[in-house]
């Protein structure tokens, strides 16, 4: 017969980790930071057509807010510093998306203002190809993110301060 | 007597407001602006440089992502520059479609405009609003270069290729209902008591003021000026068409909004007229040293296929000279000027972004107000880094 199961189907047996991982998923706050092209394909997919909210994905105004943030856009030399102040503001956990051929490689601007890639600086979670990409594409790349923070383990132990939090390789 | 001390306080970067990358740096006597100090160059991407080392058609790419609330505007400013370099005729048929499509992104720039001016003011429904139309926008667009944003379509001596047979239908379904969305907007904002306390008397600036500075387009009009470079310098055709040009009294935010609302049912109106005189013929002109031979020429015959591979690696070698044109952008005049040494690339090629010039007046139209109204003039203003810091 296996386990008893006396409370029907009004009780979910779950480990800690996915609890936690499911909530950190389910609530991916970006920062609103538009850099070029892309922002404007960032903000339309947060607005009536696509509609983030839906994925519980709420943009803030304010890094100390937000776990998740989109270079939308071409990074520049002078804009360096302030991203990488922006992304050390936020508290942990918190990932990175690189919207677009800039942020992914430095797109069609090989030149000598343009960071060729915002890899060079931060540890991107996600790529976008696209310039700009679509918002069915900015959509998918959101939800491979929800995928990969499924995958994170120790998410509750590293929450109290018992180790790290890590994604086992072959997941 | 008590006396106060003015705060330095740093705006941008990074700001939901500052419409991208912008950079204020003010000073405050408590909430009032004292002095204002915009800091560009945190878009900057090289793009005047990186066209001296591109030949003439590879440059259209870069100019979709100057102003890319904008980028059949930017398309058809330096394509107009080239052909006046080069001296080609454009088909009519071409032309008529160029004109739909500038008015289609000037619909479009302005759409975003008020979406993000409204949402900077706090009202949230005018942006879902404004966005669901622009979505419409985006699938014309899409549906006759592929790409939402970064169309890419014009060519020098006309289009990419002809537009599909929906085209018409689609453009003039979309024409007959927007100006019931305006009424829409007009219904949420322009006698709501909160949206007239936050722009009327904001941002006033007289038009000699603007006149010296260099305004241009609605950020002028709305200064009573009355100049509007399709109408007053016609290019691309514009004087076949019948259309208003709106001028503000008041010289405030009110009235800019006022002359941007009327501009985009002016737009429907010349992209109406543009449907009417839509007749079939070549969409390129008939110029092989310039334009790109067409498709089945290239996929069919060895001549063809050379040609294509002529112009697509060499490109075309302009006559020595300079030549501007300017063209009345949804933000303003914007220009190109290109110098030619006689090479297949421009030995120099300046952009006159209408954001760039209107950005100086943000100093004038801000001191003495409170820092929100400070928002509100960044979001009449209507500037686009991509095009300020190039």
């Amino acid at each position: 017969m296996g386990v008893d199961n006396p409370l029907g189907d009004n009780v979910i047996t779950t480990s800690l980790d996915l609890l936690v991982n499911w909530s950190r998923k389910s609530s991916i706050w970006p920062m609103t930071f538009g850099l070029a092209c892309c922002a404007i394909e960032m903000m339309a997919t947060g607005a009536s057509h696509n509609d983030l909210d839906r994925f519980g994905i709420i943009f803030r105004a304010s890094p100390r807010q937000s776990d998740c943030i989109i270079i939308a856009g071409t990074v520049t030399k002078k804009m360096l510093p302030v991203i990488m102040t922006v992304y050390e503001q936020m508290p942990e956990p918190k990932w990175v998306i690189a919207m677009g051929a800039c942020a992914c490689s430095g797109g069609i601007f090989d030149t000598y203002s343009v960071v060729q890639g915002i890899d060079e600086a931060l540890p991107v979670d996600v790529y976008i190809p696209g310039c700009p990409p679509r918002p069915e594409a900015l959509l998918f790349g959101l939800l491979k993110l929800q995928d990969k923070i499924m995958k994170e383990r120790n998410s509750f132990g590293s929450a109290i301060g018992l180790g790290e939090r890590y994604i086992p390789e072959a997941a | 007597m008590a006396t106060t001390e003015t705060m330095t306080l740093n705006m941008g970067p990074q700001h939901p407001s500052t419409h991208g990358v912008l950079r204020l740096v003010l000073e405050l006597d408590g909430e009032v602006v004292v002095k204002v100090t915009p800091h560009i160059g945190y878009l900057h991407r090289g793009i005047e440089k990186l066209s001296e080392h591109r030949t003439y058609h590879q440059i259209l790419p870069l100019t979709d992502r100057l102003d890319y609330l904008a980028p059949m505007s930017n398309n058809l400013g330096y394509i107009l520059a080239v052909e006046k370099l080069m001296a080609v005729e454009v088909p009519e048929r071409a032309e008529t479609i160029r004109i739909i499509m500038a008015e289609l992104t000037r619909l479009e720039s302005h759409l975003v405009w008020i979406a993000c001016h409204a949402l900077d003011i706090g009202a949230m429904t005018v942006f879902i609003y404004a966005f669901r139309e622009r979505e419409t926008v985006m699938e014309i667009y899409e549906l006759i270069s592929g790409a939402r944003m970064t169309s890419n379509f014009f060519r020098v001596g006309g289009l990419s290729q002809d537009v599909p047979d929906e085209f018409v239908k689609k453009v003039s379904d979309f024409i007959d209902v927007m100006p019931g969305y305006l009424d829409q907007y007009e219904g949420l904002l322009t006698t709501n008591p909160i949206w007239l306390k936050r722009t009327v008397g904001n941002g006033v600036i007289s038009a000699e003021d603007a006149i010296d500075i260099g305004l241009t387009g609605p950020a002028l009009r709305g200064s009573g000026v009355d100049w509007d470079l399709r109408r007053d310098n016609p290019y691309s055709g514009y004087d076949k068409y019948q259309f208003k040009v709106p001028v503000g009294e008041n010289c405030d935010t009110f009235d800019r909004y006022k002359v941007r609302l009327v501009e985009m049912r002016e737009a429907c109106k010349i992209v109406r007229q543009g449907l009417d005189k839509l007749k079939p013929g070549p969409v390129l002109a008939d110029c092989p040293q310039v334009c790109y031979p067409p498709k089945e020429s290239v996929y069919n015959s060895i001549e063809g296929l050379i040609h294509h591979f002529k112009i697509a690696s060499e490109g075309f070698a302009a006559p020595e000279g300079e030549v501007y044109q300017g063209i009345e952008a949804p933000k303003g005049e914007l220009g190109f000027y290109i110098v030619s040494d006689g090479g297949n690339k421009p030995e120099r090629l300046r952009i006159r972004p209408p954001s760039f010039v209107n950005l100086q007046a943000i100093e004038q139209m801000s001191v003495g107000a409170m820092i929100a109204d400070l928002v509100a003039v960044i979001g009449t203003l209507d500037i686009v880094l991509g095009e300020i810091d190039r």
